[in-house]
């Protein structure tokens, strides 16, 4: 358990070096100056020459890495190229309502995907047919769309939700879950379905066993084997796909975050992008891997709670 | 793709699809999307930039299908060039994917060794990459090109595909012909060319669709976002966008741009599963399905014509149930399969279990005895039902009970132990907690009453009470049947089934498992059948056998008179072919065939085919049980001959 963490750790370091690596590779690859495409067609060659100082690029490339690098590990990512701004400042300002929507849709996900799968295995008929043509819909419709018409239909039409905005927890608990329940909702639908899906199989291959059967000839109660030992073996394979849904849900939140004007790190990328403002898309790109990295390292040590077997070796 | 590859595996994979509803309406419409971005030069009614204020955001009419937008533009044609700009970027995507994924999965799991190592590291890297990230820094680095954009989609995605692959070249090495051609001195390249690329086709058709409708959902999204082509060029991520802002004035927007990206997205999964289930078809047997023959006669008539020759003291077992008997069954029989159109799996079987009495239940595989065992517990597998026949414990009728009703009897009053000890255990739990849930399944009893009671179990069946805190997974197999026995005498049943109990374990522990048993009978006096097909296991502890052949009973009687005089000539060809009732020196003959399946039984004696007393009259109606002198019965309508044939060998 512990060589498996510690395996994981050195491999998520190799994974922040490499994706740090990748983005550098790319500038560098870029036909013409970057500076000039960052700039656009109005530049004068003073304020090309002045970015390029700023961006490092009158470096060698690997000076320009090792300098990034080095700034990384002591907790500074550069500056905004547009604003001026730390890097790090903006996206931990922006650090609590992208974390506020992913931590409660992946609640949601796991909560009602498992709900639904274990439902529709051990009810099966009709919950096991809806399920099956939600979940297609729930992948056919792009999470943004599905934002959209939520907007339209719940905020704008009905007025019952705050159509788009974002209020602190601190501030005020109550209006801070009314406003991401939408968002939410959004970001949660194809997670759920998925979720329901693996569960779902899961649960019917696990009933299928023989010591369910076991237990069922020595009288043990429907409920304990459906909520005990069918629960527990259907949800190993289920957390693996909780751990995917999650991590995709940062590029659902990309979306979402721009569709409700969240201010989180997925409407910061998406205008440094526009902006051309590559610190600050690198350095969101940092954060989103060390997620990726928290979201695996916590799918391993709840896969090791839950599988004896591996607890003990 | 068909026309690529002409050979006889991929038409057949085709023409399965082509069998598929939602397979084919998907692939038409596919065909119509692609087709008219393809053709929407001279399709489209209007130029997709025209713009017209005279007409804006109007719903569908005869002169635009699908309305205008806030220009005024019509909005079917904007869907229709908007396609080639989606479309074309999930062409992108895939190719690139393709392109790196193909060769370096094959490379990988056709190889092998260090090449799929250090494939395998880089794969578990590019999958951790929060490929969003990526994918907008390369918008921001080069200058919002779509183009790049999607080559790093198919760059970033690679890395699951390359799994794919390579398990599925992995799978193909192993496959015989492979071998053959490496003999033949093929070369790696030739090999992986010629016959690795055309096995994982179906795979990579799957994963190509599966694959397109993901891209189609980050490249509609891109655009949503913004990306892309800059207005007034038409795409639909763009679409939507603009639908998004106008949505409380015209809410009509958002429906063809939403829709089209659905509908491709949907067309593009249903095709994939279509593919997936057509593909899985191709490797398993086609003739699974065939043949499920009605049920014949009703149970109740079944049991009539019991022989009216026989002297009445004899027939005890053949009518009403036994009074007397712990367990009397009466015309059992169990379908599978949907109602009205089961296949029989056991007909007519009748047998009486007394107090105390060890019974064997013998059979070679696909006699009925496991579907006779669990149907006395009502655990009939998935869509296994009891289509008649009464089953009755101490007088009280089981079959119609719920399952509550039945959750009294499971572990109470009839309990099992299944033949594979090592799965019949839930590998998550401790055996110890697995234990105290069937104690606490029939008592309210305390934790520490739980404690003393799981620790008395396991003392009965001989094992350390410290084997409670152990997995499953750390136990050995004698062990996990032990353990099964204790949560089987949990709820202290009158009569256990023990289905071929030692079967899989190892000789040596066979012995102590058949003693453990023998023991455990002797101290609690419940009655137990052992479903077996050693004749030595039923030898060893069995006062009486019931032979069962093809869904029916075939003979009973005291195991004593079995092995002197068999009475059904399925009987003396197993106790034959027994090693346990070989004599020495002969060699050990077999009985030639199999036993038939259910939608093969023959109208008259099942055994007929196997038999070498079979005679015309014995293949032309069902054969109903003769009851002989000494309570023994034989269903068998020449049971004089086998009488003499058996005398004759003897003497
Ligand atoms: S009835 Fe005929 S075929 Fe059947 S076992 Fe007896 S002799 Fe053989």
């Amino acid at each position: 358990m512990v060589r498996l963490i510690v395996n994981r750790l050195l491999l998520s370091i190799v994974l922040v070096v490499i994706s740090s690596i990748a983005i550098f590779f790319l500038m560098s690859l870029v036909p013409g100056d970057p500076a000039r495409s960052i700039l656009g067609a109005a530049a004068t060659p003073d304020s090309i020459e002045r970015l390029r100082q700023q961006l490092g690029l009158d470096q060698p490339l690997l000076a320009q890495y090792g300098s990034w690098l080095l700034g990384a590990l002591r907790g500074d990512l550069g500056e905004s190229v547009f604003t001026g701004d730390q890097v790090v400042t903006l996206i931990l300002a922006r650090v609590p309502v992208t974390a506020s929507l992913i931590l409660l849709s992946t609640l949601v996900i796991a909560a009602l995907g498992t709900a639904l799968g274990l439902l529709s295995a051990v009810r099966g008929g009709v919950l096991g047919k809806v399920l099956d043509v939600v979940s297609l819909v729930g992948l056919a419709l792009p999470s943004y769309w599905v934002a959209i018409l939520l907007v339209a239909l719940v905020a704008v039409a009905l007025r019952i939700f705050p159509a788009t905005g974002y209020f602190a927890f601190a501030d005020d608990p109550g209006r801070w879950l009314l406003g991401l329940i939408l968002p939410v909702a959004a970001l949660s639908l194809g997670g759920v379905t998925i979720v329901a899906k693996q569960m779902r199989d899961s649960a019917m291959d696990v009933l299928a066993r023989d010591y369910i059967r076991v237990l069922r000839a020595t009288g043990v109660r429907e409920s304990s084997i459906v909520l005990k030992h069918v629960l527990r073996n259907s949800a190993l394979p289920s957390l693996t796909v909780v751990g995917l849904t999650v991590v995709g849900s940062l590029t659902g939140a990309v979306f979402v975050e721009n569709v409700f004007v969240l201010p989180g790190l997925g409407t910061l990328v998406t205008q440094a992008t526009t902006s051309h403002d590559l610190p600050v898309v690198l350095g969101v790109g940092v954060f989103f891997t060390l997620f990726v990295i928290v979201v695996n390292l916590a799918i391993d040590l709840l896969y090791g709670v839950l599988n004896p077997k591996v607890r003990v070796s | 793709m068909s026309a690529k590859s002409p050979r006889a595996m991929s038409t057949g994979l085709f023409r399965r699809v082509l069998r598929k509803p939602l397979g084919v309406v998907s692939g038409v419409v596919l065909i119509l999307i692609v087709g008219g971005s393809l053709a929407a030069r001279w399709i489209a009614p209007y130029d997709p930039l025209a713009q017209d204020f005279s007409i804006v955001k109007q719903g569908p009419s005869a002169a635009h299908l699908l309305g205008t937008d806030s220009l005024g533009r019509d909005i079917l044609s904007r869907l229709l060039f908007g396609g080639q700009e989606s479309l074309g970027g999930v062409l992108v995507a895939v190719v690139t994917m393709l392109i790196i994924a193909i060769p370096l999965g094959i490379l990988a799991g056709y190889v092998g060794g260090l090449a799929d190592r250090i494939i395998l590291r880089v794969v578990d890297v590019l999958l951790s990459i929060p490929g969003t990230i990526i994918t907008l820094a390369v918008l921001a680095i080069f200058n919002n090109s779509m183009f790049v954009a999607m080559v790093s989609v198919g760059v970033l995605a690679s890395g699951a595909f390359i799994r794919v692959f390579r398990s599925a070249a992995l799978s193909v090495r192993q496959e015989l012909y492979i071998g053959a051609a490496r003999v033949a001195g093929l070369g790696r390249l030739r090999i992986m060319a010629a016959h690795v690329l055309p096995q994982i086709r179906g795979v990579l058709l799957v994963q190509v669709t599966l694959f397109s409708a993901a891209t189609l959902g980050i490249q509609t999204g891109l655009a949503f976002l913004a990306f892309g082509p800059p207005p007034p060029a038409p795409t639909w991520g763009g679409m939507v966008a603009e639908a998004a802002s106008l949505i409380q004035s015209s809410p009509w927007l958002l429906v063809p741009s939403g829709g089209i990206i659905a509908v491709t997205t949907l067309a593009l999964c249903l095709l994939g599963d279509a593919l997936r289930d057509a593909n899985q078809e191709r490797f398993t047997l086609a003739g699974l399905e065939r043949g499920a023959r009605p049920v014949r006669a009703g149970a109740g008539a079944v049991l009539v014509p019991d022989a009216a020759t026989v002297p009445d003291a004899d027939r005890e077992e053949a009518l009403a149930p036994n009074p007397d008997a712990l367990l009397s069954v009466r015309g059992l029989t169990v379908g599978f399969g949907a109602p009205g159109r089961e296949t029989t799996a056991i007909q007519r079987v009748d047998f009486d279990i007394r107090p105390g009495e060890v019974v064997g239940l013998v059979g070679e595989s696909g006699s009925g005895k496991t579907v006779t065992a669990l149907a006395l517990l009502g655990l009939l597998a998935g869509n296994g039902r009891i289509t008649g026949g009464s089953i009755r414990l101490a007088g009280e009728e089981l079959v119609g009970m719920s399952n509550a009703e039945l959750r009294t009897v499971r572990g109470a009053r009839i309990a099992m132990i299944s033949q594979e000890p090592m799965v019949s255990l839930d590998p998550s739990f401790r055996v110890g907690y697995q234990i105290g849930e069937a104690i606490r399944a029939h008592e309210r009893v305390g934790r520490a009453e739980t404690q003393r009671r799981t620790r008395e179990l396991l003392a009965s069946v001989r094992l350390d009470p410290a084997v409670a805190d152990r997995y499953p997974h750390e136990i050995s197999g004698g062990m996990a049947q032990r353990i099964a026995i204790a949560m089987a005498l949990a709820g202290r049943p009158e009569l256990l089934i023990a289905d071929e109990p030692t079967t899989a374990l190892d000789v040596t522990v066979q012995a102590d498992i058949l003693d453990l048993l023998r023991t455990l009978q002797e101290e609690t006096g419940m009655a137990i059948i052992l479903v077996s097909h050693d004749w030595g296991v039923v030898a060893d502890l069995c006062s009486r056998a019931i032979v069962m052949y093809a869904g029916e009973v075939v003979e009973r009687a005291a195991v004593s008179e079995i092995f002197a005089a068999p009475r059904h000539p399925y009987t003396a060809a197993l106790l034959r072919s027994n090693p346990h009732g070989a004599r020495p020196g002969e060699p050990l003959p077999t009985i030639g065939g199999a036993v038939p399946p259910p939608h093969e039984w023959p109208v008259g004696c099942h055994f007929a085919a196997r038999c070498p007393l079979a005679t015309e009259a014995c293949r032309q109606a069902p054969i109903d049980m003769a009851h002989l002198p000494g309570h023994r019965s034989s269903r068998c309508i020449r049971i004089d001959a086998l009488a003499a044939e058996l005398s004759e060998v003897a003497s």
